[in-house]
């Protein structure tokens, strides 16, 4: 039988560029470039090695984004993946935490799934809860947050490192996963990879597709609400001195005089 | 008056700072009542008391520990029902954020997660975030249902306000969904003696510079001089030098600490993205052009091999 995987990837804007927001206070996506979230390259990995070790596997990515979202979908399809969804939709723009769990959800159940795989949060909103949220809305069990993973006979594995414990944990499939960036590097797509992804089918859905209505998503349609958005101001500048033989007790002076010592 | 529902972090009874943290916030908001599951629940109600919890439902069961999440949701849940609160707050840890969302779409209501501050505002609780790494604060609010707020550690002093903690068994009834992870075994982290890294007031860090695990003691010594948190950056957690539960930034732990040195770390975004908050921030790199020398407070150009021993020496005399 086999394996239907879905890994949800998003597409971010690159966090070493200057990024900002625009004036409705959602993320600018215009100035900065974007990429696939380099944390969902580590669900992708570990999908493609979860789908080696079964006897017949399938992957689909799947991201909830504007068209240039379609840049991390063929990443991911260079690195192996089978198959890809993009949900794009102008009345998307500003959706929040609820209402992208709600897309991705719907998203996945017309896909049809045995497993999903996630990052374990994104590198521009960095909730970490749309897992969770999968797993809460399609009634399947929730693995998340793994630095190791494994399904073998319909049951995923993993371990799941905690403040204050390491847990080993398991559930039987159907369920969500989310991976952490200790569960292995991701692989770079290679030359046959880039060229195979670009004959690899990529469906385009809209809401009407998934049965959703423009009210239930986007700014207007939104849980939460971002009323001002303000640059930090730079840090003073502070005082650097050059250690030529003295500067521990340097720094141990600055210490002293701000009371830490 | 309203009251705010706050769900408890503790281990075996001994509730954690971030949540006596959280009481303060709540207070801003309305009358505190504390939700403490699992073993020692009820232990937890004399410091929850002194807080300003003016009552404490507890419940314990197996299921908090043998199962993954979803029965802490489902108690969260039957505590939601039982006060029908105004506003529901709980710690951002990992874990915290999970059983907070999955609340907040169980209820129909919108979810802001990893707040820095909390005001009550004229349409309900006005939120804090830090976002882009630090480089951004946003205000917010949640504008559908019943605010479900998580709030990082380091976020409000915890302040003495005693109210009555009365304790309250709950009745929680498990859902189908509850007993689908199964915990199979547990290895407690093992305590080094040190604080806490995200609730202590002085954090320490290593990274790449420190060159190899047998030299993270220089870093260790001048922690426990200060007696601060061990840190470390991405790059010598990858190449085993410290343990993953030691990493500050965007994967690892978010420190807001009194004062944070950075020992050998140049200073990437992603890890800038868990200290950049830090009131007073110091720096020793020998790369006078490390980005880090941008965000310092003070900064010493040198080897950490000479500088970190010397410091460390320095502070114990100075202590006597
Ligand atoms: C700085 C900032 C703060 C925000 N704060 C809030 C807030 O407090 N409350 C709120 O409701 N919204 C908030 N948002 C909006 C929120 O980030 C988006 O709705 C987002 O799409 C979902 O949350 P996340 O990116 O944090 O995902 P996370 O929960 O961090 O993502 C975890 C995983 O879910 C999957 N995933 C997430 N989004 C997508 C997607 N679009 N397509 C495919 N897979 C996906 C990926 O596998 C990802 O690794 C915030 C956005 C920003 C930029
Ligand atoms: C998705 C993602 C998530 C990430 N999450 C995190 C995270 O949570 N935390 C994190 O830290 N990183 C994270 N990273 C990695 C991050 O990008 C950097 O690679 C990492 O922070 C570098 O660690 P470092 O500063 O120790 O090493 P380097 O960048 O190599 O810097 C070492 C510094 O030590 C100095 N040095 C060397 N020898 C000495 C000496 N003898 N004395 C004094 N100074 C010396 C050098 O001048 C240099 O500046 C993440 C990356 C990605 C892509």
């Amino acid at each position: 039988m086999s394996l239907r995987i879905v890994v949800t990837v998003k597409y971010v804007p690159d966090a070493t560029g200057d990024r900002h927001f625009a004036e409705d206070l959602t993320v600018d996506r215009d100035d900065v470039d974007g990429l696939l979230s380099e944390l969902d390259e580590y669900a992708v990995e570990q999908a493609l090695q979860i789908a080696d070790e079964a006897d017949d596997a399938e992957i689909t990515v799947l991201t909830v984004g504007p068209e240039d979202a379609k840049d991390a979908l063929r990443k991911a399809l260079s690195m192996g993946a089978d198959k890809a969804v993009h949900v794009e939709d102008d009345d998307l723009h500003g959706t929040d935490i609820v209402g992208t769990s709600l897309v991705l959800a719907k998203a996945i159940e017309k896909a049809g799934f045995d497993l999903v795989v996630c990052g374990m949060a994104s590198t521009d909103g960095t909730a970490g809860v749309v897992p969770a949220l999968l797993a809460e809305r399609l009634g399947v069990p929730q693995v998340t947050l793994l630095s190791e993973v494994s399904v073998e006979d319909g049951v995923v594995k993993g371990r799941r490192d905690g403040d204050t414990a390491s847990e080993q944990v398991e559930a039987s499939l159907p369920a969500v996963v989310s991976v952490t960036d200790q569960s292995g590097e991701a692989r770079y797509p290679s030359f046959k990879g880039i060229m195979a992804a670009k004959k690899k089918p990529v469906e385009s859905w809209d809401l009407s597709d998934l049965g959703l209505e423009a009210d239930e998503v986007g700014l207007a349609g939104a849980w939460t609400v971002v009323d001002a958005a303000a640059e930090r101001p730079a840090r003073s500048a502070g005082t650097i001195v050059k250690d030529e033989g003295e500067g521990g007790k340097q720094l141990a002076e600055f210490l002293a005089g701000q009371k830490f010592i | 008056m309203a009251e705010v529902l706050v769900y408890v972090d503790h281990v075996d009874g001994a509730v954690r700072k971030p949540t006596l943290e959280l009481l303060t916030l709540a207070r801003r908001l309305g009358e505190p009542v504390a939700l403490a599951l699992g073993a020692g629940a009820a232990d937890t109600a004399a410091a929850l008391a002194e807080h300003g919890a003016t009552r404490v439902l507890t419940h314990d069961a197996a299921e908090y520990a043998d199962y993954l999440v979803v029965p802490k949701v489902d108690a969260l849940q039957a505590a939601y029902e039982a006060v029908s609160p105004a506003a529901v707050l709980v710690p951002s840890s990992a874990e915290g954020k999970e059983i907070a969302a999955r609340l907040a779409v169980r209820v129909g209501s919108g979810v802001i997660t990893d707040a820095t501050d909390l005001q009550a505002g004229e349409q309900g609780p006005v939120a804090t975030q830090s976002a882009f790494a630090a480089s951004f604060t946003t205000t917010t609010r949640v504008s559908k249902g019943t605010p479900v707020i998580t709030v990082k550690p380091n976020s409000a002093p915890v302040e003495s306000a005693p109210a009555a903690g009365t304790v309250e068994a709950l009745a929680v009834s498990f859902s189908e969904q509850a007993t689908g992870t199964k915990v199979t075994a547990r290895t407690p982290r093992a305590s080094t003696g040190r604080p806490d890294l995200t609730e202590a007031a002085i954090v320490v860090s290593g990274g790449r510079g420190v060159n190899g695990a047998e030299n993270f003691g220089i870093i260790e010594a001048l922690a426990d001089s200060l007696g601060a948190a061990v840190g470390a950056s991405r790059a010598a957690v990858d190449a085993g030098w410290y343990p993953h539960s030691n990493q500050v930034g965007q994967t690892g732990k978010s420190v807001s600490p009194q004062l944070y040195i950075a020992n050998g770390i140049s200073g990437a975004i992603q890890h800038r993205a868990g200290m950049q908050t830090s009131k007073t921030i110091v720096a020793v790199n020998k790369d006078a052009e490390a980005p880090i020398f941008d965000l310092v407070d003070y900064g010493v150009v040198g080897d950490l091999f000479d500088v970190v021993p010397q410091l460390t020496e320095e502070v114990n005399t100075r202590k006597g």
